[in-house]
């Protein structure tokens, strides 16, 4: 009754598409690594030369040092100092922000699954995750800077701080949930105060969890631009008055990105935070590996 | 061991390993008689889903397991054919009802035909939807109730809608690995009953590790243990006076 | 007593994000009033002027708004290939296997290269691409910026994507091996449409982040101040417009900006809600 085989293409035909299909998907998924490869290259071939003891310890050069150097022919002189502290300040201070108050939340989560505060605050923080990060500047500029009437480090930090904080609720929330529940009445039922359960067992037991969130958000904010020019906007030098103007790695690379005389310097920059935020994420992977064996 | 004349199925010294060097079925071989219901038994982990799953090319989907030996249908070895083919004329059923959720009931019947690219009229598929779906019992229950999804129905009705999907195909033969474990008794009985009506067009293999459910259908019966076939012979034989030992131990209920 | 105040210290930590929120939207609204409240709402979304001369001043983010949609949308398109071939890639054909492994590291090292290392790249790399294939002038504009977001959101879509198409049940896809189908079709007619709406959720999500993104952008859409026409045209998105210009502004055009962020917020708001109720009701089924 079914005239099969006559209406169906034949299956040599069909088995043609399927691998053509499947040679495809390969083929577009290794594509994308094209990029990644390109501008690993790029960053290299253009950034290595830079790449020296003043580059750390120096600060950025004026644009007049920049121009002598090169009609002399030689490397532009100085480093990116400013912005390597400035980088360093502004994510150490946002994750001493960040970090108590996301693990603290994330607890909060975890303990509390279904009542409706927790899934606002849970809607919330997805909202916050998917600011754009320049939304995030501009509050920020009303929040800090105005008050303080100038751009400072303590200003770039809030605005990294509030682009971690969801991302160490979520981590922190997700890693304690995979924590088998009798863990916490273990603890309750040997007397410990529910203060102590929290953050000798539960926060203990999750460490690796915690450490490998901690650390993605920390190399999420690393590289940040936008919201920084919003707050922190830059300095020439090295500065470790939290209230003041301040630099970082990657303010230099925009400042330097305009100034044509200084363009030499980006690549240099840009390799330097490639490398540091992926040593960020290896070390986090290599955390996140360890816990899970465990 | 049973001699079939002109048997749909053979098995020649078919091996299945899923690490090398360890067969989990080994060496078996058997010939399948045309529109009988034939079961195979044994304990967990004996081999034979694994032997049923061979018919049917299913460990193609997963890299590691080697089959050798010789799998005949029709007198073809269809281990040397293509699997989409072979999978065409050997349908199988799942220990789990597996209807497509994304698809209707109506879809579901017809789903080979759109899976394999063949174009049907209105009228075909209409007519392939109302003959399965009665050839399994469940067109008075769902006619009104085409265009729903199939996952809506009961469990019962789920495997039966499998089964309907698999007939669709008209395979040659119909390998069912378990059907009724993850059913209830009522909804077991009544496919027990539709596979006893189905052998009069179909040649029927079932895995079952109820025995008696192999006691109440089946023509034949097979029994494995440890990746070796140690008894085939028709069922009531086998039932009442078994030839091996370790046949007579798992019929008693002394491993399970 | 300390468990109380231990207690109450989670809740505050979490009522935090609440109040960051509120502020956030109490800011930019109360920022934003002054350029409302002098051009209108719906004026100051259908104009496209941006004039700051001062005794002439008009700002309108029209011309933001569609650079930004156009930037985005195209991106979008231009990742789905893309991201769809490396979830099949991690999720389906390879999955668990050491080269899905690798796939899946290129990708988050993809994820992990900051916005203005993508900006340079494509002004130093891409851009004079662009120029030598004709394909605008100077290399500027929606296109470049557009490939360049395709890029930077490929993480976002395909790894979410990959993990919806992983979790379809092996059950169904022997099911359709079994009636016969090739992979390919088993890929169209099971795997898809059973991960569909998650991975229409993930580049929902993969949306969000490319209607956020903004060094990379301002350093490759042109900069002006125009209704981008065409794919090699210039432009301007919402993002860039504020983050090349809130630093010199005030007043009126401060305001206009603040209304630009607000418009942004409330866009990415949008989109990322869909995005999770997607997600939710898939998870739900």
């Amino acid at each position: 009754m079914i005239p099969d085989k006559s209406r169906s293409s034949s299956v040599s035909f069909r088995i043609f598409k399927d691998r053509f299909f499947y040679v495809c998907v390969c083929l577009m998924a290794s594509l994308t690594a094209i990029p990644l490869i390109w501008i690993i290259w790029e960053v290299l071939k253009k950034g290595y030369r830079q790449i020296n003891l003043s580059f750390f310890t120096e600060v950025a050069p004026t644009t007049l040092e920049a121009i002598k150097a090169k009609n002399a022919g030689d490397l532009i002189p100085g480093g990116i100092a400013n912005g390597i502290t400035g980088t360093l300040i502004m994510v150490v201070i946002a994750s001493l922000i960040a970090i108590p108050i996301g693990i603290l939340g994330g607890v909060y989560l975890s303990e509390h699954r279904n009542n409706r505060f927790s899934s606002l605050i849970r809607s919330l923080t997805d909202l916050l995750q998917g600011t754009p990060s320049i939304v995030v500047g501009i509050i920020v500029y009303f929040w800090v800077v105005k008050p303080l009437s100038s751009y400072s480090a303590v200003a770039g930090s809030v605005a990294l701080a509030i682009m971690m904080l969801p991302l160490i609720i979520r981590s922190t929330e997700e890693t304690l949930k995979m924590l088998p529940g009798t863990l916490k009445e273990a603890g309750l039922a040997l007397g410990a105060s529910y203060t102590s359960v929290v953050l000798r067992v539960l926060i203990p037991s999750a460490f690796g969890g915690l450490f490998t969130g901690i650390l993605l958000a920390v190399s999420r904010v690393t590289g940040e631009t936008a919201p920084l020019m919003l707050t922190a906007l830059g300095a020439s030098a090295v500065n470790w008055d939290i209230t003041r103007p301040t630099s970082s790695v990657s303010l230099l690379i925009w400042q330097f990105y305009n100034d044509p005389n200084l363009v030499d310097m980006i690549w240099s920059s840009s390799l330097f935070l490639l490398v540091l935020i992926l040593i960020l994420n290896i070390i986090a992977k290599s955390v996140a590996n360890k816990w899970r064996i465990q | 061991m049973l001699h079939i004349d002109n048997p749909i199925l053979e098995f020649k010294d078919v091996s299945v390993s899923y690490t090398p060097g360890k067969n989990a079925v080994n060496q078996v071989s058997a010939s399948i008689e045309r529109n009988k219901i034939t079961a195979i038994m044994g304990p967990s982990g004996c081999g034979k889903s694994t032997l049923l799953r061979a018919v049917n090319r299913m460990h193609e989907l997963y890299p590691d397991i080697r089959i050798t030996g010789e799998i005949l249908i029709d007198n073809q070895n269809i281990l040397t054919m293509n699997p989409m083919e072979v999978r065409r004329i050997a349908g199988m059923v799942f220990q789990r009802p597996n209807p497509f959720p994304t698809m209707s009931i109506y879809e579901n019947v017809i789903a080979g035909y759109s899976l394999n690219g063949i174009r049907l009229s209105k009228k075909e598929k209409d007519e392939l939807v109302e003959t399965n779906l009665k050839n399994v019992g469940l067109w008075d229950e769902v006619k009104d109730a085409l265009l729903k999804k199939g996952t809506f129905l009961s469990g019962g009705q789920q495997q039966r809608l499998c089964i309907a999907r698999a007939l669709a195909l008209k395979p040659e033969v119909l390998l069912m690995d378990e059907p009724t474990s993850a059913l209830d008794p009522i909804a077991t009985n009544r496919i027990e009953e539709l596979l006893l009506e189905l052998k009069k067009d179909y040649t029927i293999v079932i895995v079952t590790h109820n025995m008696g459910q192999a006691a109440r259908i089946s023509d034949y019966s097979m029994f494995m243990y440890l990746g070796q076939l140690v008894e085939y012979d028709e069922t009531q034989v086998m039932f009442t006076n078994p030839a091996d030992s370790r046949t007579e131990e798992y019929l008693s209920g002394q491993f399970g | 007593m300390k468990d109380k105040i231990f207690r109450l210290l989670l809740m505050l930590s979490a009522a935090l994000v609440l109040f960051i929120c509120g502020g956030m939207v109490y800011s930019l609204v109360s920022g934003s009033l002054e350029a409302f409240g002098h051009f209108g709402f719906f004026k100051f979304i259908t104009t496209a002027e941006w004039n700051p001369r001062p005794d002439q001043e008009e700002y309108g983010a029209l011309s933001f708004i569609i650079g930004t949609l156009m930037t985005s949308f195209l991106a979008l398109l231009f990742c789905i290939p893309f991201s769809i071939s490396v979830a099949l890639f991690t999720g389906e054909y390879f999955r668990g296997s050491k080269l899905s492994v690798i796939v899946s590291s290129v990708i988050e090292l993809l994820a992990g290269i900051p916005s203005i290392v993508y900006g340079l790249w494509g002004f130093y790399a891409l851009r004079p691409l662009m120029e030598q294939l004709n394909l605008s002038t100077q290399g500027f504009g929606i296109l470049t910026a557009s490939i360049v977001l395709a890029i930077m959101i490929i993480p976002y879509a395909s790894s979410l994507s990959s993990e919806f198409i992983s979790m379809v049940p092996k059950d169904l896809k022997e099911g359709a091996y079994s009636l016969g189908a090739t992979r390919m079709e088993v890929i169209r007619h099971v795997i898809l449409p059973n991960s569909g709406s998650g991975v229409f959720a993930s580049y929902i999500l993969a949306l969000g982040r490319a209607l956020g993104e903004t060094m990379a952008v301002t350093m490759l859409i042109g900069n002006t101040e125009n209704i981008p026409r065409s794919l090699s045209s210039t432009g301007n998105s919402m993002a860039s417009i504020i983050a090349n210009q809130f630093g010199e502004s005030d007043g009126l055009k401060l305001s206009s900006l603040i209304a630009i962020g607000l418009l942004l917020f409330m866009i990415t708001a949008v989109i990322n809600f869909i995005g999770k109720l997607v997600i939710s009701k898939f998870n739900k089924v």
